[in-house]
């Protein structure tokens, strides 16, 4: 291990203070998953009881499905928020100012709304408007709506990081506007906005567990249901935290992968967008690399 | 938007919650966050695996899952809270994670010669830190430290889970109530816009003045 501090070495006597922190804290950490553990034992949370079900192959198997749930809701809205994203980040971009604002304000208002209360909206009030719509459809509605909003900024940031030159040089070859765009602006944007991509997937992943509020039938609902059969609460959602971590941990590093590869690549900086909580520590890490 | 109009109090009553829920939570994660940031740059290597540990997971984990976990989860271990402060103890927890490695990235972006001044003259490892570092670090994160406060105003409305009555959970009992819930709706989605257009505006002030000219 190199003990590089904030740009140096340490010293003697700063290495033995090291070590004898090092120990201390260690110390406290071990001090801490003890009392955690006394605790959970002292509240019988760690008897076979209340873990078997969890190795049993029925009940991995309800939650793996849950799991599929999850990922065929995210897929699909991220599928259908692409397309919402890119005719968003078009009409941002158009040279008509009232297309300009209509997408404007939808990119604002559904941008600025918690998620949560689209899926309250899609499964409870749009019913009383004659739609009804299933609890998946509500899910994948709320997910498209509010993503497609978060994507359109992606994409016109995508677009907009590429220098002007390209589009300059492609009305200079005579392009119309959206020849300039389909085939120079957009083709190079789109591999600028893969990472960013990436890491909107995974909060797609999270932000379906939200569906709960409308009985969508995901991981979460089905731990619940777990815990609730086999009365052990704890676990079945430690489970599917476990299974959530697994899956977005993964795509994570597919994500901070390619970003570094990208940079290396075209020396692209990385796309900031306001409000969303994944892609800004990305781009931040992203941009303290290049100041190294 | 009579609807609206007519319930202006309970509006009101959901906004006051929804702030509460917020700056509460933004106080409690900005310290976690600059702890766990601390932590992860430490030269001390449990430090430094509790600080990944904990970003890692928390992360990688969705919101609702913390919150069902904390509030269905843990009363079997004997902790429980009310919904409120139940809703603000996870949002912390979970906004913690990402003020850390915006915290962090900042770290990232101080010159390396501020460390070795800092150490040349003498400075331990938390006065270098603390004094020198962090100060410049800060500065050079506020704009994405408000895009997680913008965020975690939205995110509150998981308090709703737990029925807390927020603005979301105002929005949801006009809706079950009303035969026309639009208004309900746009209503909920106004009263966010009053908290995130101010916060961006005075977060995007406090950046410009704060800012390090390089």
């Amino acid at each position: 291990m190199t003990a590089i501090v904030l740009g140096d070495a340490l010293g003697p006597r700063a290495r033995r203070r090291v070590r004898i922190i090092t120990v201390i804290s260690a110390v406290l950490v071990a001090a801490v998953v003890g009392v955690v553990m006394a605790r959970l034992a002292t509240h019988e949370q760690l008897t076979a009881a209340k873990w078997r079900p969890l190795t049993q192959w029925t009940v991995v198997k309800f939650l793996l499905v849950g799991l599929g749930q999850t990922v065929k809701a995210a897929a699909a809205g991220m599928v259908l928020a692409t397309v919402v994203g890119v005719a968003m980040a078009l009409g941002r971009l158009a040279p008509r100012a009232p297309v300009r604002w209509v997408a404007g304000a939808y990119v604002e208002f559904f941008r600025a709304i918690p998620l949560l209360l689209l899926i309250f909206f899609a499964g409870f009030a749009l019913p009383k408007y004659g739609i009804h719509l299933s609890p998946f459809e509500s899910v994948v509605a709320a997910l498209v709506v509010y993503n497609g909003a978060v994507l359109g900024e992606i994409f016109r940031a995508g677009v907009l990081s590429l220098d002007r030159g390209q589009s300059e040089a492609a009305y200079a070859l005579g392009m119309t506007y959206w020849q300039t765009m389909f085939l120079v602006v957009i083709p190079q944007a789109a591999r600028r906005m893969v990472p960013a991509i990436v890491s909107q997937l995974v909060t797609l992943l999270k932000d379906t567990s939200l569906g709960l509020v409308v009985s969508y039938d995901e991981l979460l609902r089905r731990a619940e249901n777990t815990g609730e059969y086999y009365r052990n609460p704890l676990q079945s959602i430690v489970a599917a935290a476990v299974l959530y971590i697994a899956v977005n941990f993964t795509l994570s590093r597919i994500a901070r992968r390619l970003e570094v590869r990208q940079r290396r690549r075209y020396k692209a900086t990385a796309l900031s967008v306001a409000g969303v909580e994944d892609l800004t520590a990305v781009a931040v890490a992203a941009d303290a690399q290049d100041a190294r | 938007m009579g609807l609206v109009l007519d319930n202006l109090s309970l509006y009101g009553e959901g906004l006051r919650t929804t702030v509460a829920l917020t700056l509460l939570s933004f106080v409690a994660a900005f310290a976690i966050g600059v702890v766990i940031a601390a932590f992860r740059v430490s030269p001390v290597p449990p430090l430094r695996a509790v600080g990944t540990a904990y970003v890692e997971t928390i992360r990688n984990t969705p919101l609702p899952v913390l919150l069902v976990l904390f509030f269905f989860g843990f009363p079997k271990i004997g902790i429980r809270y009310s919904t409120f402060a139940s809703a603000v103890i996870v949002l912390s927890v979970y906004t913690g994670a990402f003020i850390a490695e915006t915290v962090r990235s900042g770290i990232n972006t101080v010159a390396a010669g501020q460390g070795e001044a800092a150490r040349a003259i003498g400075l331990t490892f938390p006065q270098t830190l603390s004094l020198v570092v962090l100060p410049q670090a800060l500065r050079s994160v506020v704009a994405p430290i408000g895009n997680l406060f913008i965020a975690l105003t939205k995110n509150s409305s998981v308090a709703f889970l737990i029925s807390t009555l927020e603005l979301t959970g105002v929005a949801e009992r006009l809706t079950t109530q009303s035969a026309r819930p639009v208004a309900a709706f746009v209503g909920a989605g106004a009263a966010y816009l009053l908290l995130t257009i101010p916060a961006g505006l005075a977060f995007g002030a406090l950046e410009r003045r704060v800012a390090v000219k390089r």
